[in-house]
C-alpha cells in the first residue's frame, strides 16, 4: 500500500526525523488559511499516488497566502499520470542549500532491507542511476542486528564532508531505518535530503510503502489507506477478496491464478484482442466470489465479452461449473461469457456449463480465439 | 530419480489441524507421501486420521515430532502471523527441507527467517508456492497429483495454476515428469530458479527442463546465465505478462534497483540469448519440450 507523502511524513516525524511542518487542505481556503501560519514563502504539493508531481504543474511555490491559495485551487482537482489530485500539503519553503537522495526497500536478490544513497539527490535521480550508477552507493542492512552505528555513519560520510551534517545525517540515517521496519515498509524513501544555508539536514519530501501483508498488525498505517485515491473497481475488489487491476481494453477476463491470468490476457493480445483487466479469482469454487468478480467486471462499460479460465487442479471442475451457473442466475448479464474448464472432472463440469446455455471449453487458445473473435464482433 | 523429495520423504504436517492443512494432509497420504507427523500447538497426543483410516500423531511442537518419527522434511500450513515463526521452528528441529505453502506473510518476517534458516543450512521452498511433486513417490504441499506422471522432464515455476497447465499438456503429449516445483511468488523466496536447475542437473534422469517465468526482479536472468554455464540438456522457457501494465510504481528506487530487464519481452529475449527455446503460448511448451526431446 503507498501511503502519501503527508503520512510518510507523519511516519518519519514519529521516528525522530526533521520534517519541516505541514498540513493537509481540501480546499483552496483551507490552503490559505495553512498558509497563514507559516512566516513566509510556502510549498502547495499535491498528495497523489503517482511521481513525477513537480514535472506535471503538482507542487508550486508560493510568495504570499493569497498565492497558495490560488496554487492550490489550480492543483485540486488537476490529472497527474490518471489520478485526480483530492488534498494539498501545504508546508513553508526551505532555503535549500544541497539536495541529495536516500531510500531504504527490500532488497529481493540479498533479502533484506538495503540503503542506497546518493549526495546527487533531486528530481533527476534515476538520470543520475542511469548514467553514473556509482555516484549512487548501496548498503545492506542485516534485520537481525539493525543499521550498526559505524553503518550509518559510513552512510552519512559519503553524502557529506562537513563533521557537523555528518552528525546528523548518521542519525536521520537511523531513524529512517527505525520508520521502515517499524512500519514494515518495502520502501522509505527521502527525496530530496536537504542542507539549508543555515547547516541543517532536513527531509523535506517522503515516499512510502507498506507491505500489505504486515497490515492486520498495524492498525494505525491500515487507517491511513486513502480509498478516494484509487480507482473504485479496484477498491472493491480487494473488500472481496480478489486481485484487480483495469486495462483498456474490452474482454474481460476471469482467472485463477495470478499467472494462469498473466499468461490469459497475453493470449487475448495474441490473437488481436485487448484484455479488459486482471482479475485473480483464486483457488475456491465459492459461488459469492464468481458474483462478486462479474460485478466488477460488468461495471466497465468497454467491456464487450466476459472470458473464464479456470483450471481446477485441487478444486473439481465440476464444483466450479456449478458456482458459475449459479452465480449468472443472480446477476443480469448483457454481454456474452464464454467459459474455458479443464482439470479433474472437466467432462461434467463442461456438461453442466453446455445445459445451462455457455459456450464452453477445454482448450485454452479456443477460448481466448472464440472470445476475441466476440469481442471485435460487438 | 528426482530432486528434492522421493520415496525417502518423511514428511511433517505444521498446521495439520487447520482447514488447509487437515484437508491437503489427507490428499498427500493419499498420493502415496509418507505422512508421519502433525504439529498443531496444544493439540499433542492427540492423532490425525487420514485415508483409509491411518492415524497421524500429532505434536505440540517440531523437536517432538522429528526425534519421535525422524521426520526430515516439512510442510507449513500455518496462518500468516505465524508462519514465519514456524519456518524458524522447522529449522531448528532437525528437518532439511521446509516448504512453506502460506500466501501473506510480512516480508519483513521472511527476511528474518530466510537468514535464519540459511544459517542452519536448511532448504527453504516459498512461501506463497503451490509445493512440488515428484510423480509416482510424493507430493509436498497443494499440486492436483492427478495431472502428473513420471518421466523424463524436470519443470520450475513461479506459478500455480499456470504450472498446472503447463503440466498438463506435457502429461496429453505423453511426457512425464521427474519432479515438479513451484518456487512461489513472494518478493523474497527461500529456493530460486538456479537451485532447482542446479538440482535438476545432478538429476540423472532429468532429460529437459521447463521453466515458467513472470515479470518483475531478475531471478529469470540469473537462471539463464545458469542455463548458458552448466546445463546440457534442453531447456524449454515462458514467460508470463507480457500484456502487463507498469505498475504506478511510486519512488524511483524501485526503478533503479530493477533498471532494465524486468519486462516480459526482456525477459524472452534474454532467454533466447542463453539457447533457451522460448515458448509465446502456454501450449507450446509441450511442443517445444516434443521436439528438444526427439532432436
Amino acid at each position: 500500500m503507498d501511503l502519501h507523502e503527508y503520512q510518510a511524513k507523519e511516519i518519519f516525524r514519529g521516528a525522530g526525523m526533521p520534517v519541516p511542518l505541514g498540513e493537509v487542505a481540501t480546499t483552496p481556503e483551507e490552503a490559505e488559511a495553512i498558509a497563514r501560519k507559516y512566516d513566509g514563502m510556502t510549498v502547495v504539493k499535491a498528495q497523489v499516488h503517482a511521481g513525477g508531481r513537480g514535472k506535471a504543474g503538482g507542487v508550486k511555490l508560493a510568495k504570499t497566502p493569497e498565492e497558495a491559495r490560488e496554487h492550490a485551487s489550480n492543483i485540486l482537482g488537476m490529472e497527474i499520470k490518471g489520478l485526480t489530485v483530492q488534498k494539498v500539503l501545504v508546508t513553508p519553503a526551505e532555503d535549500i542549500d544541497t539536495e541529495a537522495y536516500c531510500a531504504v526497500l527490500m532488497d529481493r536478490n540479498a533479502q533484506m532491507p538495503m540503503f542506497m544513497v546518493s549526495a546527487e539527490g533531486g528530481v533527476d535521480i534515476e538520470q543520475v542511476a542511469e548514467e553514473n550508477p556509482d555516484a549512487i552507493r548501496k548498503l545492506h542492512v542485516d534485520p537481525r542486528y539493525g543499521l550498526l552505528p559505524h553503518q550509518a555513519y559510513w552512510l552519512a560520510n559519503t553524502l557529506y564532508d562537513d563533521p557537523g551534517l555528518i552528525k546528523q545525517a548518521s542519525k536521520v540515517m537511523t531513524q529512517l531505518y527505525h520508520a521502515f521496519m517499524s512500519a514494515n515498509a518495502s520502501l522509505a524513501e527521502v527525496n530530496p535530503l536537504i542542507t539549508t544555508t543555515s547547516g541543517e539536514v532536513k527531509a523535506i519530501d517522503a515516499k512510502f510503502s507498506v507491505d500489505d501483508n504486515a497490515l492486520f498488525r498495524m492498525p494505525e498505517i491500515a487507517a491511513y489507506r486513502d480509498t478516494d485515491a484509487e480507482p473504485q473497481a479496484e477498491t472493491e475488489a480487494r473488500e472481496a477478496g480478489l486481485t484487480f487491476i483495469k486495462l483498456e481494453g474490452n474482454v474481460g477476463c476471469c482467472v485463477n491464478g495470478a499467472g494462469l491470468a498473466m499468461a490469459t490476457m497475453d493470449l487475448v493480445k495474441y490473437y488481436g484482442g485487448e484484455p479488459a483487466n486482471f482479475l485473480d479469482i483464486g483457488g475456491s469454487s465459492n459461488p459469492q466470489k464468481v458474483i462478486d468478480a462479474l460485478r466488477i467486471i460488468t461495471s466497465d462499460p468497454a467491456v464487450k465479452v466476459i472470458l473464464f479460465n479456470i483450471f481446477g487442479g485441487i478444486t473439481r471442475t465440476d464444483d466450479v461449473a456449478n458456482g458459475i451457473v449459479e452465480a449468472t442466475k443472480s446477476i443480469d448479464i448483457q454481454v456474452p461469457i464464454v467459459i474455458r474448464l479443464t482439470g479433474t472432472n472437466e467432462e461434467q463440469a463442461l456438461e453442466i456449463l453446455k445445459n445451462a446455455g455457455f459456450e464452453a471449453y477445454t482448450s485454452m487458445d479456443e477460448v481466448v480465439e472464440k472470445a476475441v473473435e466476440l469481442a471485435n464482433q460487438a | 530419480m528426482s530432486i528434492f523429495i522421493d520415496n525417502d520423504t518423511r514428511l511433517v504436517v505444521q498446521g495439520i489441524t487447520g482447514r488447509d492443512g487437515s484437508f491437503h494432509a489427507r490428499q498427500m497420504m493419499e498420493y502415496g507421501t509418507n505422512v508421519v507427523a502433525g504439529v498443531t500447538p496444544g493439540k499433542g497426543g492427540q492423532t490425525f486420521e487420514g485415508p483409509d483410516g491411518k492415524q497421524v500423531p500429532i505434536f505440540n511442537a517440531m523437536d517432538e515430532a522429528v526425534s519421535a518419527t525422524q521426520a526430515n522434511t516439512s510442510v507449513i500450513y500455518v496462518p500468516p502471523a505465524f508462519a514465519a515463526g514456524a519456518v524458524m521452528e522447522a529449522a531448528d528441529s532437525g528437518v532439511d527441507f521446509v516448504v512453506a505453502i502460506t500466501e501473506g506473510i510480512p516480508v519483513l518476517d521472511m527476511s528474518r527467517a530466510h537468514a535464519y534458516a540459511r544459517d542452519k543450512g536448511v532448504r527453504v521452498l516459498g512461501p506463497n508456492c503451490p509445493g512440488l511433486i515428484t510423480p509416482g513417490q510424493a507430493k509436498v504441499g497443494i499440486l492436483p497429483g492427478q495431472i502428473v506422471t513420471p518421466g523424463p522432464v524436470g519443470l520450475v515455476s513461479r506459478s500455480g495454476t499456470l504450472t498446472y497447465e503447463a503440466v498438463y499438456h506435457l502429461t496429453n503429449a505423453g511426457i512425464g515428469q521427474t519432479t515438479c516445483v513451484g518456487i512461489g511468488g513472494d518478493p523474497l523466496i527461500g529456493t530460486k530458479f538456479v537451485d532447482c536447475l542446479e538440482a535438476f542437473r545432478d538429476d540423472p534422469e532429468t532429460k529437459a527442463i521447463v521453466m515458467i517465468g513472470e515479470i518483475g526482479g531478475s531471478d529469470e536472468q540469473d537462471a539463464a546465465d545458469y542455463v548458458k554455464e552448466h546445463i546440457d540438456v534442453p531447456v524449454v522457457g515462458f514467460i508470463a505478462g507480457q500484456t502487463a501494465p507498469p505498475g504506478r510504481t511510486m519512488g524511483h528506487a524501485g526503478a533503479i534497483v530493477s533498471g532494465a530487464g524486468g519486462t516480459a519481452a526482456e525477459k524472452m529475449a534474454y532467454f533466447e540469448s542463453c539457447g533457451i527455446a522460448v515458448a509465446k503460448r502456454p501450449v507450446e511448451i509441450a511442443q517445444l519440450v516434443q521436439e528438444a526431446l526427439q532432436g
